[in-house]
């Protein structure tokens, strides 16, 4: 659905975006992450036809940047960085002015809709400048998507929102996921993008990586599972150290930290030894690397 | 042509919820309406203005008065000088309405979103200077109707009114004041992409009306008169410079250029 190769923005002096190269499938959340200045907004910016590159190419929606610019925008809609909501006009009239620039037919019954989908509908009439910053950034986002597009930028959907109105956002995202809608989401919010993002691509004006969140947890790291026990014994550390598929053994008040290479296979033979060393088993359990850990390792 | 009518739309709902630019479209045609004619009606009766002659006035003028009676003169030279306060409008109008509607979507970042439809920048120009121009060519067009009927009335239908509403007068309302506000929008539009504070904005785009007022000045000072022919090149000189100034607004305002270079 997205497509870029090579893309590069210069402002002056400034590369905001270097030879980025990647593909965004039809119908994944995609995950854009990198530190503040990292170029995400930039890129949002080209992939949306706003700005063009300086060098490189892209496609969205089997359109071409630069050259279909036009298609691109009937085909794509975007939260930009900033809400930018006419102030003076109702929350229906904001919707409306948008639904008309982009030829919606029914502008009425769209604009109802998606005031409805998130719970704006009895604040209609009420000038933007009164609403909240959660109901700004929701009106946003339905006049993003009022002309239905089959491509959505979202530049940092739920920044400053409370965690109750993050959530909601949040299940949106999942739901227009659901309707087959291609996501392409910027977040300073990490766990976000671990539980909402098929894939996940972690940029620093370079690309530093892309894949699914477990995929680049099992590159960055050892899998790693932790044994609670109701006492240790240094038996037990030698016992499991003895295993072929262990790569690394710690004791840690009672429990054992094990590191190997795939636990599904190798946790019954581990259980196994510790039983026979006569060890206690209280429970077993993975121990899951935030993506927060791999960001930063990530970014450093 | 639908996308420029959606956003002049768009612009009148939200620009006139601003107190200050509805009072600048509302009170000055007030005013440049009301005060010919005030001046008018309290100069006096026929009578009272009955010594009045063409030798008093300045010579460039005199020749004008050719046929009329020396108050009629004398009142036509008096309501001539409001010919330029008309254009006024045309100038000041435009340049309010475009350094609030343009610096007001730069301050609030309102445009971003408009740029990601599928509308052309020059519909978007368009729109914007259509709604900064239309109102106020109306203005001027509607308080000059007024003006007219005024006259009709306080004179009482004579030699005056047919002074007023003469090819000169109508050519200079109907055909210069629009050639000017489409200068006024285009500055306007230059200006506020640099500006980011409405109010400097129009401070500076209002300086566009200086060129008139001193035609004004030079007018009342007995230096020159405004006759067929200044009328005339003034109308060729000003579509000269529409054309130059909206080719440098259209430049500016490129899609690229409004996201990434205006500050
Ligand atoms: N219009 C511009 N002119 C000059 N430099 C710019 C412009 N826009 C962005 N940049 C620069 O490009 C780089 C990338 O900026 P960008 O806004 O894309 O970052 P970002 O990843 O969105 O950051 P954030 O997380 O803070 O939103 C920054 O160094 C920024 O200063
Ligand atoms: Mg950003």
């Amino acid at each position: 659905m997205i497509v870029a190769k090579g893309l590069t923005k210069r402002f002056g002096d400034v590369l905001a975006v270097d030879g980025l190269d990647m593909e965004v499938k039809s119908g994944e959340i995609f995950g854009f992450l990198g530190p503040n200045g990292a170029g995400k907004t930039t890129t949002i910016r080209m992939l949306s036809a706003l700005i063009s590159p300086t060098s490189g190419k892209a496609k969205v929606a089997g359109y071409e940047v630069g050259r279909e610019d036009n298609e691109i925008r009937r085909n794509a809609g975007i939260l930009t960085e900033s809400p930018g909501l006419y102030d003076r006009l109702s929350a229906e009239r904001n919707l409306s002015f948008f639904a008309e620039l982009h030829d919606v037919e029914d502008v009425a019954g769209q604009v109802e809709r998606y005031l409805r989908l998130l719970g704006l509908w009895d604040r209609r009439a009420d000038v933007a400048a009164t609403f909240s910053k959660g109901m700004r950034q929701k009106l946003a986002i339905a006049r993003a998507m009022l002309h239905e597009p089959k491509v959505l930028f979202l530049d940092e959907p739920t920044a400053g929102l409370d965690p109750e109105m993050a959530r909601l956002v949040r299940e949106f995202i999942g739901e227009l996921k659901d309707k087959g809608r291609t996501i392409f989401l910027c977040t300073h919010n990490l766990d976000e993008a671990d539980r909402l993002c098929d894939r996940i691509a972690v940029v620093n004006t370079r690309l530093l990586a892309l894949d699914t969140p477990e995929a680049l947890r099992a590159k960055l790291y050892d899998r790693v599972v932790v044994v609670h026990l109701s006492a240790v014994a240094p038996a037990y550390e030698k016992a499991v150290s003895k295993q072929p598929f262990v790569r690394s053994v710690e004791t840690k008040d009672n429990k054992l930290v094990v590191g190997l290479d795939n636990p599904e296979k190798n946790n019954p033979e581990l259980i196994r030894a510790l039983v026979d060393a006569g060890a206690d088993i209280q429970f077993v359990g993975e121990l899951r690397r935030s993506l927060e850990e791999i960001y930063l390792r990530l970014v450093k | 042509m639908r996308k420029i009518w959606v956003i002049a739309r768009k612009e009148w709902a939200e620009v006139f919820k601003n107190r200050f630019v509805l009072f600048t479209v509302v009170f000055m045609p007030l005013m440049m309406t009301a005060l010919p004619l005030i001046i008018l009606y309290t100069m006096g009766t026929p009578e009272e203005m009955a010594g009045f002659s063409a030798a008093d006035m300045p010579a460039s003028f005199a020749d004008l008065c050719e046929g009329m009676s020396g108050e009629t003169c004398g009142q036509y030279f008096i309501v001539s000088q409001f010919m330029l306060l008309f254009m006024l409008m045309p100038l000041a109008i435009p340049a309010t309405f475009a350094s609030y509607s343009i610096v007001g979507e730069k301050t609030t970042r309102t445009l971003e979103p408009v740029l990601a439809t599928p509308v052309t920048t020059l519909e978007l120009l368009a729109g914007k200077a259509v709604a900064a121009a239309l109102p106020a060519i109306g203005a001027t067009w509607l308080s000059f109707s007024i003006f007219s009927l005024g006259v009709a009335i306080l004179t009482e239908g004579s030699e005056l009114l047919r002074q007023v509403t003469s090819p000169l007068w109508l050519f200079a309302i109907v055909v210069v004041g629009p050639l000017l506000a489409v200068a006024a929008v285009s500055i306007a539009i230059m200006v506020s992409s640099r500006a980011n504070d409405p109010r400097v904005a129009e401070q500076i785009s209002m300086l566009v009306i200086l060129p008139l007022l001193a035609l004004f000045f030079a007018q009342i000072s007995g230096l020159i008169f405004i006759n067929e022919a200044m009328i005339l090149w003034m109308a060729i000189g000003v579509t000269v410079l529409d054309i130059g100034l909206l080719a440098f607004a259209t430049q500016l305002f490129q899609r690229e250029a409004i996201l990434t270079r205006w500050k």
